[in-house]
């Protein structure tokens, strides 16, 4: 255990019993973090002890898909992987495009068990990784504070993450995502180099840059730590602690961090080409000018430096002044300007709404409400500010870093709902300070109070051991000196205050405590209102995990006055397109089902959720808001065997196709113009009762959807629209109903085959479709096809 | 449709081969079979075959063999075949199992027919007669036609068969009997004399045939049984000594009849269900399943191979489990369908000890599922780690071999006993012992393992702890 160490060297006062005391502290932080982990574990299985052990959503299944290849083929198979059941007719080179680190970690698990002859499925240990890795983030959140704030402050975080509802929505079990694994290497990559930034070890700067491939390789918010930490260290440069520590702290992590991420096939040149990481090189080259200019000043005279500073800065400025107008030209040639979209829409939250639909179209890219941080974070929203305030009391890099990182984290949630769980960890840093310095004040001054002033002593040797966040970063400071001896002369005339305020005497540390000393009344309350404030935390947590964030998604429960009632109806369609149809058929879908599709039914789809080819779902969307026939060719030109819709209406299941097929239209109109959303819309609104619109009441979607729904209960009353539905008697001539399951959510149709060429033939039936369309609109709609 | 030709075109052939042979032939005369009576069951699709033959030793040496003979495609479809004498009158009769081997006859005329042999207990003097009762099982017989149905049809099928007794005996008189699911009979071949009443048509009685002859007929019917056939089914028995015995049941269901052609349309399907469930009308389909479990029987899980099928209900008693399961979907003509079972067991019930310090396990061979044709039956026994000598005993011929399974922390590996079965039909269900010995020290051997595993990292920690590795001092 590290804690004991610390503490002592923490403490460097002379009580002989305080070693046996931190002994015992020792241990007993080791078993809380036990336990905490424990807690993090065991809090996420709600889902399998309320549903069962199964792969949830929609990412997670290609995830768990791509671990049984690697599992089955192996690590060479894996990277050369081409998957062609995938974007038909293009395929998919997985090993370049996936971010491995999820994979790689359960394959690992997986294949260490196996060998161990301890038989457990791929599907178990994907399950599972994601509470385990939560264990791990919640020790590495301990380790990352500690180096902050202490010991006390490190346990409280751990605890506070170990069950943060936020990053719960992203690790429950079965919630197989790279997310499970990134929050961990985040986490870990900010502790060693705050490490780093406090021992100033070349080791720990290693290790740092190992952590960031592990991140690199596990989530693309990777970004978010390369320009994080450049912006610490710019912000450390720019108030004047620029240090050896720092630059060792920094230069080692971009080069080792940078040639490591390139190894990496999904980023590859990325590492250096995109405008993401132009920050960090930026910083490099900062620090080396700022390191160098240290270096002069240390062996030139003052007035010597003075000139030399006037030469340099006159003749630097114009070659940076080239340089910085080269690479902005260079910038701005390409037309994202470097960046990616979702990069793009992050510094400007409404570009994704105007040029990329498909991303504006998840629902987890949106920005959050209020009620979602009162959700996700509850109470540590509360608890953040107090958390800034003790982060600058005093201020030093580690914790500079952490105001920096809730700070940036707070706007990026802002901005992306999803980014919510970048927040989650700051905000359990940030609150695990606030309470635990707020449990310092008050137990210090409750001690105080009751022993009285008489035996001073005492409350000094309370004050020295509650506080050892402050006397560490003293601790730290005071070994420190010979390498910064000779650069600090200067510097401490600048910022005496600072210094001041950095290195107080006991004395002065004395007078602090006593002022901080609160009457006995007061804190005992306080005491007892900040427990019931983390009771009612726990709640919540408990709660959100139990009952918001467990639903596996392709299993709906819903508790009815005649007991449970499962909705199993995902699965039901799955198995039926595994078993009953031809094993290289290709199945149509919406691309949010692809991915099940491929993982369930084992069935070629032609988009999924890896968008990475807009104009392949955008024909997709054509063919769905398309007419019937319409539809059909583009449908049969991709080779499509199957079309799955998904339909709420009869159950009342609100995710359904009708609710999302306003984005198909979008982003299908956004490559082929002939489909025109108001086309959809009655005056601006969407609806799908006898108001709707005729493009609307005869696309693909509608009458896939509402195929003999009539017939159910007489009226067509759409359970999710709450409303009649418009069209309710007409035939599918080119589709036939091939499956429907048992709540009607799934409907599979399919494709009739082409009728033989008889000239007078396809003419009837063609004028038979036009007179249910405006004919104009047909023949244009025909001229269009995309693949024709 | 291009099958049942051939089907018919190879009975033909068979049937011109026996008559060419018949005159030529000398095949086993000593027995005359003076009555045969032949019920045909085709309620479901499995088809039950009771054959009541009164043999007549009519030769001069005291014989003990007697011959049955099948065509080849009933051969191919054959199941099982059960031979039984009956013994005493009227009131009380008693059977006695007899044994019966497939054999091959040299001198045998015509060349595609199969026998099978039938060895009496006791030697039949010249003169005497007895009573056999012969149960001839077949499975995959029923042709469906029309081959693809909708699917508010309703399924027909052919059987094939002849209305006389293939035998290489002379019989004396015989009487076919088939009885058929429902009335509901589109055609069926006339030989006169012929009649039907009900459900049940009856061909003869025909006296006096020689040996070999035939004459093929077939009867077209409506059988809206749905033909649930496990394509494979691998069951896993695992032996713990620590009290608990793991089944583990992977299924390959499908619906062998009619295949489903067209539309699949939910409304119909699930009005006719509602309003007029009870009707005479049911959807040729496949929708529950019961499985008979041992009782007290724990553990139960039902799942596909993408997680748990939330449809299924267990009754347990103290004499029986019963599980209901259903599939995902309702199976159609040709659907198939994927499922494991699985279920705990007290060791205690099935593990024994035999006389000669070895342990056995009995157990049932067979499917639980009620009703069900088995194309191929797996049976893996998992003994535990470190028995030794394992033999099974099956009171039916049976493939078998030995494997090796590594599982939960195995160093040496369990020894499998491997028992395959084609073509299984619920008449087999019956128990088999696998004998094995057995070291109980072997019980110790993962605990002692993690034990010292553990105490190893322990130690290791300790040293570490104190080992100081430092360079400089």
């Amino acid at each position: 255990m590290a804690a004991p160490e610390t503490s002592t060297a923490a403490v460097p006062t002379l009580y002989t019993n305080n070693t046996l005391r931190n002994a015992f502290g020792g241990v007993l932080s080791f078993f809380i973090l036990l336990l905490i982990g424990v807690m993090a574990f065991s809090i996420r299985l709600f889902s399998v002890i309320k549903y069962e052990s199964v792969i949830h959503e929609f990412d997670p299944y290609f995830n768990y898909r791509v671990t049984q290849f690697l599992a089955k083929n192996g690590i060479y198979e894996f990277w050369n992987w081409f998957d062609d059941r995938t974007w038909y007719p293009l395929g998919r080179v997985i090993g370049g495009t996936v971010y491995p680190g999820l994979t790689l970690t359960a394959g690992t698990i997986w294949w260490l068990l196996n060998s161990l002859n301890i038989p457990l499925s791929v599907e178990t240990v994907c399950v599972f990784t994601a509470p385990i890795f939560s264990a791990f983030a919640s020790w590495a959140t301990y380790l990352l504070t500690k180096e902050v704030k202490g010991t006390g402050a490190g346990l409280t975080a751990a605890a506070l993450l170990a069950m943060v509802p936020s990053y719960i929505s992203r690790s429950v079990a079965g919630s197989y995502d790279n997310e499970a694994v990134a929050i961990f290497a985040l986490i870990f990559t900010f502790y060693l180099y705050i490490k780093t930034l406090n021992t100033g070890s070349l080791f720990y700067a290693t290790l740092n840059s190992i952590a960031y491939f592990y991140m690199v390789c596990s989530w693309g918010g990777y970004t978010f730590i390369i320009n994080l930490i450049p912006m610490h260290v710019l912000l450390c440069i720019v108030t004047g602690r620029f240090s050896s520590r720092l630059y060792i702290a920094y230069a080692p992590l971009v080069v080792l961090g940078t040639l490591l991420a390139a190894l990496v096939p999904v980023v590859g040149f990325n590492a250096v080409m995109t405008s993401e990481h132009f920050a960090s090189f930026l910083v490099f080259i900062i620090i080396h000018v700022v390191a160098f200019v240290y270096y002069i000043k240390g062996i030139l005279s003052p007035k010597m430096f003075k000139v030399a500073v006037t030469l340099v800065v006159s003749v630097g400025l114009a070659v940076c002044c080239a340089v910085i107008a080269v690479l902005i030209a260079l910038v701005a040639s390409s037309p994202t300007k470097g960046w990616s979209g979702r990069s793009l829409s992050l510094l400007d939250p409404t570009y994704a709404s105007k040029y990329i639909p498909i991303i504006a179209s998840v629902s987890e890219h949106q920005p959050p409400t209020w009620p979602s941080y009162f959700m996700d974070i509850n109470v540590l929203a509360f608890l953040v500010p107090a958390g800034i305030i003790a982060c600058f009391l005093p201020l030093s890099d580690a914790s500079s870093f952490v105001v920096l990182y809730i700070a940036t984290s707070v706007y990026f949630s802002g901005v992306m709902v999803r980014l919510m769980l970048v927040l989650a960890p700051a905000a359990c840093i940030t609150s695990g300070i606030a309470l635990s310095q707020a449990f310092d004040v008050f137990t210090g001054s409750i001690k105080f109070q009751l022993t009285g002033a008489s035996s001073n002593t005492e409350v000094d040797a309370a004050e020295t051991s509650s506080s050892t966040a402050e006397s560490q970063t003293d601790a730290v400071k005071t070994e420190k000196p010979e390498e910064t001896a000779k650069n600090r002369p200067s510097r401490k005339s600048k910022k005496k205050k600072r210094e001041h305020g950095e290195k107080p005497s006991t004395k002065a540390k004395a007078e602090k405590k006593r002022l901080l000393a609160l009457p006995l009344e007061s804190s005992v309350i306080s005491l007892l209102l900040l427990v019931l404030l983390g009771a009612f935390y726990v709640v919540h947590c408990v709660w959100a995990a139990a009952e918001a964030y467990s639903a596996p998604s392709i299993v709906l429960t819903s508790r009815s006055h005649d007991g449970l009632h499962v909705f199993d109806d995902f699965r039901e369609a799955y198995a039926w397109l595994r078993h009953n149809t031809d094993v290289d058929d290709k199945v149509a879908s919406w691309w949010d089902y692809g991915y099940q599709t491929t993982a369930m039914a084992n069935r070629t789809v032609i988009v999924d959720n890896n968008t990475w080819n807009n104009t392949h779902i955008a024909t997709v969307g054509t063919a769905m808001s398309s007419p019937e026939r319409a539809a059909w060719e583009i449908f049969h030109s991709l080779d499509v065997k199957y079309v799955l819709v998904v339909f709420g209406g009869l159950v009342g299941y609100p995710s359904d196709d009708i609710n999302k097929f306003l984005w198909m239209v979008r982003i299908g109109g956004g490559v082929f113009p002939h489909i025109k959303e108001p086309d959809y819309l009655r005056d601006g609104q969407y609806r799908i009762d006898s108001q709707a619109t005729p493009t609307m009441l005869n696309c693909l979607m509608y009458k896939l959807s509402y195929y003999r729904f009539v017939e159910t209960d007489g009226k067509g009353f759409d359970r999710v629209r709450q409303t009649e539905i418009g069209k309710k008697y007409f035939k599918l001539t080119h589709f036939e109903e091939a499956f429907t399951t048992h709540h009607w959510m799934v409907r599979i149709y399919k494709l009739k085959p082409p009728k033989n060429r008889i000239r007078g033939k396809t003419k009837k039936s063609k004028s038979k479709t036009s007179s249910t369309t405006s004919s104009p609109k047909r023949s244009g709609t025909k001229k269009k096809n995309p693949w024709q | 449709m291009e099958a049942r030709i051939r089907a018919r075109v190879n009975l033909a052939l068979t049937f011109f081969a026996l008559l060419f042979f018949v005159a030529g032939s000398s095949p086993p005369r000593q027995f005359v079979i003076s009555n045969a009576e032949r019920r045909i069951d085709l309620s479901s699709h499995i088809i039950n075959v009771h054959l009541t033959l009164k043999v007549e030793n009519a030769g001069t040496r005291p014989a003990s063999e007697v011959v049955l003979a099948l065509t080849p495609t009933e051969v191919d479809h054959l199941a099982m075949v059960d031979a039984s004498a009956i013994k005493g009158k009227r009131k009380k009769t008693t059977s006695l199992r007899l044994e019966v081997k497939p054999t091959e006859l040299p001198d045998a005329p015509p060349i595609d027919t199969k026998y099978f042999t039938i060895y009496l207990a006791n030697p039949l003097n010249s003169g005497e007669s007895t009573t056999l009762e012969v149960l001839y099982v077949f499975t995959h017989f029923l042709e469906p036609f029309p081959a693809e149905i909708a699917q508010s049809e309703s399924q027909l099928v052919f059987y094939h068969d002849t209305a006389l007794i293939l035998s290489p005996y002379h019989i004396k008189q015989q009487t076919t009997f088939i009885k058929t699911p429902s009335t509901k009979v589109e055609s069926f071949i006339r030989m006169e004399p012929t009649n039907r009443v009900g459900t049940e048509i009856k061909y003869g009685p025909y006296e006096d045939r020689p040996p070999y002859s035939i004459s093929p007929i077939h009867v077209h019917f409506e059988n809206n049984s749905p033909f649930a056939v496990v394509e494979e089914l691998v069951q896993e028995i695992e032996i713990s000594h620590w009290g608990n015995i793991q089944v583990t049941e992977h299924y390959k269901l499908i619906h062998a009849g009619a295949r489903h052609k067209g539309v699949f349309s939910r409304v119909d399907y699930q009005s006719r269900q509602s309003s007029n469930g009870a009707s005479s009308f049911r959807y040729v389909r496949i929708v529950y399943l019961l499985a008979r479990l041992p009782p007290r029987v724990h553990s139960v899980y039902y799942r596909g191979e993408i997680g748990n099928i939330s449809s299924s209900h267990l009754r347990t008693d103290s004499l029986k489990s019963e599980l209901q399961i259903e599939p995902r979907y309702p199976l159609f003509g040709g659907w198939k369908a994927t499922f494991v079972i699985g279920y705990g067991l007290p060791l205690q019930d099935f593990l024994f000890e035999s006389s000669d310090d070895k342990r056995y396990l009995n157990f049932t061979f067979g499917c639980p599922l009620i009703g069900m044709v088995v194309d191929k039956l797996t049976i893996k026994v998992v003994l535990p780690e470190g028995s030794t000598d394992p033999s099974p005993v099956v009171p039916f011929p049976v493939e078998h071999h030995l494997e090796a399974k590594y599982s939960s922390l195995d160093v040496v590996g369990r020894t499998v006993v491997v028992l395959e079965k084609k073509n299984f039909v619920p008449m087999h269900n019956s128990h088999f012992q696998v004998y094995y010995s057995f070291k109980p020290i072997f019980m110790l051997a993962e605990s002692l393992m993690l034990a010292s595993a553990f105490f190893m990292l322990f130690v290791a920690c300790v040293a570490y702890i104190h080992i100081d590795l430092s360079v400089r001092k």
